[in-house]
């Protein structure tokens, strides 16, 4: 069974595909038709509904979290112990929520088709935690996976703004702190959804690590599910049909960070949301770099697992972590094994995954505070966009001599890669123009990228040369 | 404060947010509906040599399918021309065309059934490369030239001549509503389709063709597009037709709706274009004679090609007085997807053209851009003739220069970029002020005319009909404002009705920025004529004279000689005027004045007059990786006497950030199979919220009504704001320029991606390198 909230209705189901998605439930079945399709790959948020569910907050109370997430590349497994909110969801009695008051008031519609999508993202903003400074900060962020082709955005950022300030207003004028008892009975509602796991025909959703990985080895062909906003695209845009999915959302083992000084450890189910926050201060320029990983929507639900597992040789994540030299713990039954995260990649889309296995962790040692270390992701679009070149470097400089440098290239080849003779021309030197002159030499000749279209080949090398070229000017200026 | 001018909310802003808005696919589905998807050529140019549906028809849920030789009628839809088979016969054109359609149980079988089918096919080589079609004179429809004096003599005698060329890209529509319809069958043959449409009367007139019925038979009705940018103005046909032609088989209602990804493999864009001219100009800059060769890739068939490349030739002087010119304007041919009507409909290609002059002749010279912007503007009495022979009236260029000038600080701003781009290596900054003069009528003349209908019922209470359709441009809100204006009523008394070919024949498509300046004069006239009614029937019956008879406040107010005054409310006027037996319904009907035009000569006044504007935008580009952010825009755009502030804000600041989009990072890329590889959003980038500039200011210009009686002397604003965006384009040019210190005009081809401006400086700093060491040569 497959229990979640829709609104205050409880939904249970039975008897579905187990790829069916969130949106095509809400459209076809329920005939709920606010939430609108777009594109069905995730890439332009009309179709964004807002997920709520118990988590923590830093102190460790439980708390109810809202969560914008593309509804297009959902399956419904994934609601399970959940509520779904639509744009539906929001007015009472024909009273507008602010954020869909101001959307008017502001002339953020033209349209209309994304409007749902944008009303979504924004009332998961206007629910955040964080104070109204934080918040109005956040706006694009919020709405960076909302593609809006009439308004050019403006009024939309305005709408935004304004509604934040009435949420401020209604915040200074509440005089009761923490949760409200509506906030309580809610999260103990969804508790009890949650106490029996996710099972229907084809679709599984273990809440223990052991169940989940003997369930594995026992349905070898099952598909794996973390954040699905790969996953799901084979059902959208591919039109195949998955007969057998387990999910790995309910595995407590499997969101568990660890931070300390020297090193972060990530759970394979970890959102990218919530590695983000873990490594802003830990990893210069993660933060940055996950903030232009796909989109808030895409971030809530996508994982440092399935971004690892995927093995694309786009991906973010992977360059960040090799040239960390992070190494990730393979799971399979009840035996692990860890190995160096450049390892796992052996060729397009190829890994050292075997049946039966699965992404446990990874470990991420941090830079040296003395280490010159930056990532650069470059790609035509700022917002929600794929990189066309992906390069994070990592120099650790002693007596002002380069040792044991690590340059990691994503869009460079059929896997991320190291760009290991580049590494040789700046080891035992000082880094100067000289070094990097050679080293911008040595990815010509190591690397030979392909060309698609997201950039040419000769871009490609002419752009990674001149990233090395953008590391010597950084580390000049400090 | 009256109705028309006012900022009011769009009438479906309340829909929009709360989702209750109504598109085509969220209307709620009949028994037994059936749905349609389309089984695409993977070829793009040769023949058909076989087709095996076998695996098609026994997949799951297939209702019925249909092949060229189930089409009972008319197969070809093209809207001018033919050339645009519903499905292909034997000839594949473009990858992705469609050959066969299945319907089926649900929208999900139906796409996985077109995927089992088996076609062989003799290939033959594609031609996709626009200036191998030039070459070739590989046209869909003949050349055209355009003339006025003698160019090659003025260019002969010119101090100074540059010739050169620019590259212009297509651009998707993307809208994010895809193309889609539903059809559902009447009696006696009929059908009703619903359909995201901006041209309901043609869908109508193609498929009474299609179906094998007159028009009367077909009821085409739109309430809403979830976006349309000319989209829809003929490529909404195909779903439409689709799902009439089984509905009419199978009896059932059946949708058509075309993932994103066929949407944008099946469905034609904004032409791409090459253009090249030769120009000649005095010390000044002042542009002597001029030769553009302009060539619009057109894809596999004419569709609105003719009059889209020519309204590029009407724009290739944008605002500027071109003394002996001549235009030459090509209809290439390439194996690719028909391409179509996209806001600015040609008119964006030419100007790009154009200012690519006036920056070449700039740096040439020396001089800023403005300045020789300046020296070429239409004069006011003399230098005011258009290349086709209209005189350039309602021009307020010249003032939207100085105001944004001083506004923008563009003087000052530039000068700090000057400085900045000294004192910094890597980062570079530009700055440009370019304007727009935008032609307003459609230019085949039969289009310009509109109509109208407006019920009163006995309750007071109205419905508003014309034949506009609502992409999101604010049309039905403007149009129910001057109706309300006219009548003196309040907005809510007033409902939008859908846009339906039997309430409204023989519309025009919403389209060349026309929408409000037709249909709200149609709907103007049609609340007149209800307004003069009444008015006549209160004289009467009060025996008072017209000037007596107020309507205002959403309410009639009759002063009598003895200064006594009754007040009608409107359900009280509604229902004495419908018991005294007054017609309270009317049309109205508009048709444009003053224009004609000869195309044979080339001459005539084709528009009714023209819509300006200027920007500024400033830059800063990476020249390691190519990388642009717009810093700053400000815009001050002649919109007449608005009806609508808000609306028309909306449309400046939409189309200005489309504009944008077209000319930086939405690239369209084939494979060299004709496959178009950004086949979706993951690859195709359309502009997202950061690409906002930092910093942008938008203003109407103030007390500038509209010389021409156009509806309450407002100007168009649906179209001209897409081309302010040029300024973008001339900031990012101006940006590269400094690295070879202003000296050439950097050759930069549109869009200006990362990798587009990167190559280009790249070129630069070789050239600059070059320029170096050959002045310390001659130094020494």
């Amino acid at each position: 069974m497959i229990r979640f909230l829709l609104d205050q209705e409880l939904v249970e189901l039975d008897h579905t595909t187990p790829d069916l998605t969130v949106l095509d439930w809400l459209r076809i079945h329920r005939h709920r038709t606010g939430t609108k399709e777009g594109c069905g790959s995730g890439d332009c948020g009309a179709c964004t509904v807002v997920v709520v569910s118990v988590g923590k907050s830093p102190t460790g109370e439980s708390r109810l979290e809202h969560h914008a997430i593309n509804s297009c590349i959902t399956f419904v497994g994934a609601l399970h112990g959940k509520q779904l909110l639509t744009v539906e969801s929001l007015a009472t009695h024909d009273v507008l929520h602010p954020v869909q008051q101001c959307m008017v008031d502001e002339h953020g519609s033209q349209c209309g088709f994304c409007t749902p999508g944008f009303v979504m993202s924004l009332y998961a903003l206007y629910q955040r935690p964080e104070d109204t400074t934080t918040l109005k900060a956040s706006v694009e962020q919020a709405l960076g996976g909302n593609l809006c082709r009439c308004t050019g955005y403006r009024p939309i950022i305005q709408a935004a703004e304004r509604a934040l300030d009435i949420r401020a207003l209604a915040i200074d004028a509440s005089v009761t702190g923490g949760s409200s008892e509506k906030d309580n009975a809610l999260m103990s509602t969804l508790q009890s959804l949650n106490e029996e796991p996710a099972r229907i025909i084809g679709f599984y959703q273990p809440d223990s690590l052991p169940a989940f990985a003997n369930y594995l080895v026992d349905n070898p062909d099952a598909r794996i599910l973390a954040g699905g906003t790969d996953l799901a695209l084979e059902v959208t845009q591919q039109m195949r049909e998955l007969p057998s999915i387990v999910s790995l959302n309910a595995v407590a083992e499997l969101k568990k960070t660890v931070v300390t000084d020297t090193y972060v450890e990530l759970g394979a189910a970890v959102t990218l949301t919530d590695c983000m926050q873990l490594l802003q201060g830990w990893i210069p320029g993660a933060h940055e770099l996950l903030l232009r990983f796909g989109s808030d929507q895409v971030r809530n639900q996508g994982t440092v697992g399935g971004n690892i597992g995927s093995a694309s040789p786009i991906g973010d994540l992977p360059p960040l972590l090799i040239a960390l030299d992070a190494t990730i713990t393979v799971q399979r039954s009840d035996q692990t094994r860890t190995l160096a995260l450049q390892d796992h990649y052996l060729g397009y889309r190829q890994t050292t995954l075997q049946l039966g296995e699965f992404i446990h962790s990874v470990h991420i040692p941090l830079p040296a505070p003395t280490s010159h270390f930056s990532v650069h992701k470059i790609s035509k679009r700022c917002d929600d966009d794929i990189s066309s070149v992906c390069l994070a470097i990592h120099l650790p400089i002693k007596d002002g001599v380069v040792h044991d440098c690590r340059l990691a290239f994503g869009g460079m080849a059929a896997t991320p890669v190291r760009a290991t003779k580049a590494e040789g021309a700046l080891n035992g030197k000082p880094l100067s123009q000289t070094s990097v002159n050679a080293a911008k030499q040595a990815i010509a000749q190591e690397l030979t990228p392909m060309s698609d279209a997201r950039a040419s080949a000769t871009y490609r090398s002419q752009v990674a040369a001149n990233l090395i070229q953008r590391v010597l000017l950084e580390v000049q200026s400090v | 404060m009256s109705i028309a001018g006012s900022a009011q909310v769009h009438d479906s802003a309340i829909g929009h947010v709360t989702g209750s808005a109504q598109y085509v696919d969220d209307l709620e589905p009949s028994k037994d509906q059936l749905h349609v998807a389309i089984g695409q050529a993977t070829i793009a140019h040769g023949a058909m040599v076989s087709m095996d549906l076998t695996d098609v028809r026994s997949s799951d849920g297939v209702v019925d399918v249909m092949t060229f030789a189930d089409l009972p009628h008319e197969s070809d839809i093209g809207p001018v021309f033919k050339g645009d088979p519903l499905l292909v016969d034997e000839i594949i054109e473009f990858m992705g065309q469609p050959v066969f359609v299945v319907a089926a149980r649900s929208h999900r079988q139906a796409r996985q059934a077109v995927l089992k089918a088996k076609i062989n096919y003799s290939e033959s080589a594609p031609q996709l490369d626009l200036a191998q079609s030039i070459e070739q004179s590989f046209f869909v429809r003949p050349a055209h030239r355009m003339q006025r004096g003698t160019s090659a003599d003025a260019l002969a005698a010119s101090a100074h001549r540059l010739q050169g060329e620019i590259h212009i890209g297509g651009q998707e529509h993307f809208y994010l509503e895809g193309q889609v319809a539903r059809a559902r069958p009447e009696e006696e043959g009929g059908i009703t389709v619903w359909s995201s449409n901006q041209n309901p009367t043609e869908t109508q007139h193609l498929l009474a063709h299609v179906l094998g019925v007159p028009m009367h038979r077909v009821n085409v009705i739109v309430r809403r597009m979830g976006g349309g940018f000319g989209g829809k103005e003929t490529h909404a046909t195909a779903c439409a037709a689709f799902s009439a032609l089984f509905a009419q088989r199978q009896g059932v209602s059946v949708s058509c709706r075309l993932s994103r990804r066929d949407d944008m493999v099946m469905t034609g864009k904004r032409h791409g274009f090459l253009n090249r001219y030769d120009v000649g100009f005095d010390n000044d800059g002042r542009i002597s004679g001029i030769e553009y060769v302009l060539a619009g890739q057109c894809g596999n068939s004419p569709d609105l090609s003719d009059a889209i490349v020519d309204r590029a030739m009407f724009h290739c002087d944008n605002a500027y007085y071109l003394p002996d010119v001549t235009i030459d304007g090509l209809r290439c041919k390439t194996h690719t997807v028909s391409n179509t009507a996209f806001r600015g409909f040609g008119g964006p290609q030419g100007m790009m053209a154009m200012e690519a002059v006036i920056d070449a002749i700039a740096f040439h010279l020396g001089k800023d851009p403005l300045e020789v912007r300046r020296h070429n503007f239409y004069g006011k009495t003399t230098r005011n003739i258009t290349p086709y022979h209209q005189k350039v009236e309602t021009f307020t260029v010249p003032e939207l220069f100085d105001q944004l000038e001083k506004s923008s600080e563009y003087q000052a701003r530039r000068s700090a970029i000057r400085e900045f781009n000294r004192s910094n290596t890597v980062m570079k900054k530009g700055i440009a002020m370019t304007p727009v003069k935008f032609g307003i009528s459609f230019t085949v003349k039969h289009l310009n005319q509109a109509g109208a209908l407006i019920h009163i019922y006995s309750d007071g209470s109205v419905q508003l009909n014309h034949g506009g359709t609502e992409m999101g441009q604010g049309l039905m809100v403007k149009v129910q404002q001057i109706a309300a204006q006219e009548l003196g009523m309040s907005l809510e008394r007033i409902a939008v009705m859908a846009t339906r070919t039997d309430k409204v024949p023989n519309t025009s498509a919403t389209a060349a920025s026309s929408g409000t300046d037709l249909n709200g004069m149609a709907a103007l006239k049609a609340a007149k004529t209800l307004r003069e009614r009444l008015e006549n029937y209160l004289m009467t019956r009060h025996d008072v004279d017209a000037s007596g008879i107020t309507f205002s406040n959403d309410s009639v107010t009759i002063v009598s000689g003895d200064d006594k005054s009754i007040v009608y409310t409107w359900p009280e006027l509604a229902d004495a005027a419908y018991r005294d037996r007054i017609q309270l319904s009317a049309t109205g009907y508009y048709q444009t004045p003053k224009i004609y035009y000869d195309r044979a000569e080339a001459r005539g006044q084709p528009f009714y007059y023209f819509a300006n504007g200027a920007a500024v935008s400033e830059v800063q580009i990476d020249t390691l990786t190519g990388e642009t952010q717009l810093l700053r825009t400000d815009i001050l755009q002649d919109v007449g006497t608005s009806i609508n502030p808000a609306i028309d804000k909306g449309q400046i600041e939409g189309g200005f950030i489309q504009g944008a989009g077209w000319l930086t990072h939405e690239e369209l890329c084939w494979d060299d199979k004709g496959r178009l590889t950004t086949d979706g959003p993951a690859t195709y980038k359309i502009p997202a919220i950061s690409d906002m500039p930092h910093e942008f200011y938008v203003e109407l210009l103030k007390d500038s009504p509209n010389e021409e009686a156009t509806i309450f002397h407002s100007k168009a604003v649906g179209e001209p704001p897409l081309m302010l965006a040029m300024s973008v384009f001339a900031a990012i040019r101006d940006a590269i320029a400094s690295l070879a210190n202003y000296s050439v005009c950097p050759v930069l081809n549109a869009p200006a991606t990362p990798e587009e401006v990167l190559r280009v400086c790249t070129l630069m700093i070789e050239r600059s390198t070059e320029c170096d060491t050959s002045n310390n040569e001659s130094r020494r």
